[in-house]
């Protein structure tokens, strides 16, 4: 019996399921952080059912509430009571509560209430209920009542419902068209003023103003201007259009107020739709909040320019630290002789990966922003002091940051990859008439280009997900303009940006309206994981079509 | 032959009896063969160890000359210290000369990456390079900076035909050479080294990895090629170096022991420890 256990622990089967133990725990771990974000996030854009309640209130009066139930837990009736909720006296000891989403913050000053089970006394799902989201002050609940064209009513009753939803549509066309105007238009029209204006600060400054200068940029100035105009009236006329339509709404309790259409973002009755047009109302959500700009404070809209910004800074960030990684991994491992010294230097790039990415935050702010950023300013762009152009943190510096934050990888990775090309095939091309510096270029370099992109994709995972330094080189809550647009030089480094780690911690904390965000966190960071993934997807892809070409190393 | 000929009297000063005397003519005190290579009085050290020991040797132009010995006793290193390849080792000291055509290939003018144009190398094991076959062969000349897609075309054709290998690759000239059999590839790299038409070819044990069959083309290959060139083989197998070779170098332990014509090196050696190694009492 004894001789059986020792053979069973010796046979290395206790290990073997131990191992075995760990895989399946982190990768139960990983899917369920990953399932649970999925399910919290994505579920959000679902249209839930809009439920009637007749609520008792604690004062005894019965009020009605109408909302959707976002969600339910089990308290004790006991500290419900003692928390002042009028509970019947027959209540049990466990009631349900409900959070309820009512909306209409304009009114009540509140979007949420909790409401307790025992107290609903009726509940019922009205077809004709209303969802409407809005530019500002959240969603509203109500019922249609009629629609009013210049104070005029148009429609009332049931057909008031598909000529609301034909003349959102026209305001939805009015809004994309005011946006086009204000951004792109009117925007280019400022930036073109303001590099006029910029221009002749220069100019001013070189002591070169000469009249005739002077009178050709208040020429140009001029012709701006009245371009400025023309597109100001435009918008006027465009204000004018999307004002003209409003709506009376019905709330619970019977109280009727007027909303104007250009308020509405869309109206939709969530009782009323079957499978199909919820599947779809899911995915246009879904769409909206990947492709669209967020509202009111980031808690409502999408999440584009996060994107965007997330992505670009990954961009730049791996042309930056490629090479410069690279190079560095060449030098040490290469030519640089190898002694005590080289051996420092090793350690010190190790350690740097090691030290709190907040410290590189600190010293982009002090050295690439204020040094660099400052002194660029002063030597390039003083027509423009003492506004700051690269004196400010801003993109350039954000992904030169977390390139040094993952410089050390790549040059780990790289050195590796170096060390693993065989003698054999430096000295075949030396003793073809070959440089060191040939052999490197034409044959050592590429065969470990597999391996500077697994570099290049630890880096990518590193430098995606960070967050704190980025807080102090150049992300902002709300980004008014990409780093990329219409107007020359089309890219550029040295704007502000808005990124999906910092958006997460912006909405999930630091938002006015903590319950109506929350579902936005998940689907942010669910988003953030997506953007991860398929960053480190595509260079995986890259290093294995790399792999193929060079595989002499499996051999 | 417009090359210079030696006299004898200049090799007796500096070289102590291991003077080949099948490489003079008797009646005139001259050199028979055309010199190639002359070394004279190399020593090589590895940080202590003392890896050649006052080698001095002549090798002739067009011959093949097999360097046979024990495990460790020099003639690999020897073979490399032909092309500078020594030069890559850390810690490597070497003094002495080695004489390419009357040009000390030591001397401090010499640029290395040219002299090994001039004297090529093929190594123990096959190794092309991860490109096409076509590349493998024009990476030489790409190197010496030759663009004309004509004139790469008919030289990778050239070398291949030369190395035995052109009717059997011809039809995939673009694939990955790593596709090819061992033989393949190690004629593969043979044509890489002629494709520059070097001098000399250095072969270092390059049958040692292949089968029979391919051992038998290499050969074949070898006993072709040294109408053009001058071949120094190195090799473990005495009856390669007995079929493949006009001249035999013993070495043991870093000297070199007997150097001669193969005929009379392997019927009848005149030292007492190259007969004792070709019969295989040792090594």
């Amino acid at each position: 019996m004894v001789n059986d256990r020792n053979g069973w622990f010796r046979s290395g089967t206790p290990w073997i399921w131990l191992n075995a133990a760990a895989v399946s725990t982190s990768l139960i771990m990983v899917t369920g952080l990953l399932a649970l974000i999925a399910v919290k996030g994505l579920g959000h854009f679902w249209p839930a059912s809009v439920w009637e309640f007749q609520y008792r209130g604690s004062d005894g009066t019965v009020q009605q509430l109408l909302g959707e139930v976002q969600d339910s837990e089990e308290v004790s009736a006991a500290r419900m009571r003692d928390a002042g909720e009028a509970l019947p006296e027959d209540a049990p000891e466990v009631v349900e509560r409900y959070l309820l989403k009512t909306g209409n913050r304009d009114l009540s000053g509140l979007d949420f209430r909790w409401i307790v089970e025992p107290a609903i006394s009726e509940r019922r799902r009205p077809r004709d209920a209303v969802v409407l989201e809005r530019m500002e002050w959240g969603n509203f609940y109500g019922f249609l009542e009629r629609l009013l064209e210049d104070g005029k009513v148009v429609a009332e009753g049931e057909g008031a419902w598909p000529e609301l939803q034909s003349r959102l549509k026209r305001v939805r066309e009015l809004r994309r068209r005011i946006r086009h105007l204000e951004k792109t238009e009117i925007g280019g029209v400022n930036y073109r003023l303001e590099r006029l204006r910029l221009e002749r600060r220069r100019l001013e400054l070189e002591g070169e103003d000469t009249p005739a200068a002077l009178a050709k940029i208040e020429n140009r100035r001029k012709q701006l201007q009245a371009q400025f105009a023309g597109l100001q009236k435009e918008l006027e006329a465009q204000y004018r259009d999307i004002r003209r339509d409003s709506m009376i709404m019905s709330v619970m309790g019977g109280r009727q107020l007027s909303l104007p259409l250009q308020q509405v973002v869309r109206a939709y009755r969530p009782n009323d739709m079957n499978l199909l047009q919820k599947t779809g109302f899911y995915f246009s959500k879904l769409w909206e909040f990947v492709s669209e700009e967020p509202r009111e404070a980031n808690t409502e809209g999408g999440i584009f320019p996060a994107i965007f910004g997330t992505v670009m800074m990954v961009l730049l960030m791996s042309v930056l630290v490629t090479p410069f990684g690279v190079v560095a991994a060449v030098y040490l491992r290469e030519y640089a002789r190898q002694g005590p010294l080289t051996r420092l230097i090793r350690i010190a790039v190790n350690n740097l990966a090691g030290v709190p990415s907040i410290v590189y935050g600190v010293f982009g702010l002090g050295f690439f922003v204020y040094f660099l950023g400052g002194n660029i300013d002063r030597l390039f762009f003083p027509e423009s002091l003492p506004a700051p152009t690269f004196g400010t943190p801003g993109l350039m510096w954000a992904s030169l940051t977390l390139a040094l934050l993952t410089v050390p990888v790549v040059i780990v990775a790289t050195e590796e990859g170096l060390a693993r090309i065989p003698r054999s095939i430096r000295e075949g091309s030396l003793a073809l008439g070959a440089t060191k510096a040939e052999t490197l270029w034409r044959t050592v370099l590429p065969m470990a280009s597999p391996a500077m992109m697994t570099g290049l994709i630890l880096a990518i995972a590193r430098a995606a997900g960070e967050v704190a330094p980025l807080m102090l080189v150049g992300v902002v809550k709300l980004a008014p303009t990409l780093p990329v647009d219409g107007n020359p030089p089309f890219i550029h480094l040295d704007r502000k940006f808005m990124h999906l780690g910092f958006h997460i911690y912006d909405v999930g904390f630091q938002s006015p309206n903590v319950e109506a965000a929350r579902p936005l966190v998940y689907a942010t960071a669910l988003l953030l994981v997506l953007v991860i993934v398929i960053l480190n997807l595509a260079a995986i892809a890259i290093r294995n079509r790399l792999r193929e070409r060079y595989r002499a190393l499996e051999q | 032959m417009n090359h210079e000929r030696v006299l004898m009297a200049d090799m007796e000063t500096n070289t102590a009896g291991n003077i080949d005397p099948s490489l003079l003519n008797e009646s005139t005190g001259e050199h028979t063969e055309d010199i190639c290579l002359k070394v004279e009085g190399l020593d090589l050290y590895y940080g202590d160890t003392h890896a050649l020991d006052n080698i001095n040797m002549l090798i002739p132009r067009q011959r093949v000359t097999a360097f046979i010995g024990p495990s460790g006793c020099g003639k690999s290193t020897l073979l490399r210290c032909f092309n500078r390849m020594n030069d890559l080792v850390d810690n490597v000291r070497i003094s002495g000369t080695i004489l390419l055509d009357e040009m000390d290939i030591y001397a401090s003018s010499v640029q290395v990456a040219q002299l090994r144009q001039r004297i090529g190398m093929v190594f123990q094991k096959p190794n092309p390079f991860p490109k096409s076959i076509y590349e493998n062969v024009a990476y030489g000349l790409r190197l010496q900076g030759v663009k004309s897609r004509r004139r790469l075309d008919e030289i990778v054709e050239k070398a291949l035909r030369g190395a035995a290998l052109w009717d059997e690759v011809k039809d995939r000239l673009h694939d990955n050479a790593l596709g090819m059999s061992g033989g393949q590839q190690q004629r593969l790299v043979i044509a890489r080294a002629i494709a520059v038409e070097p001098e000399v070819l250095l072969l270092d044990e390059p049958a040692s990895a292949l089968d029979p069959i391919s051992t038998l083309k290499i050969e074949e290959l070898i006993d072709e090629l040294k109408e053009k060139y001058t071949i120094v083989i190195v090799t473990h197998n005495m009856q390669q170096a007995a079929r493949v070779s006009d001249y035999t170098a013993f070495m043991y332990m870093g000297r070199l022991i007997e150097h001669g014509s193969t005929n009379t090196m392997f019927t009848n050696p005149s030292e007492k420890m190259t007969e004792d190694y070709i019969t295989g009492r040792y090594g």
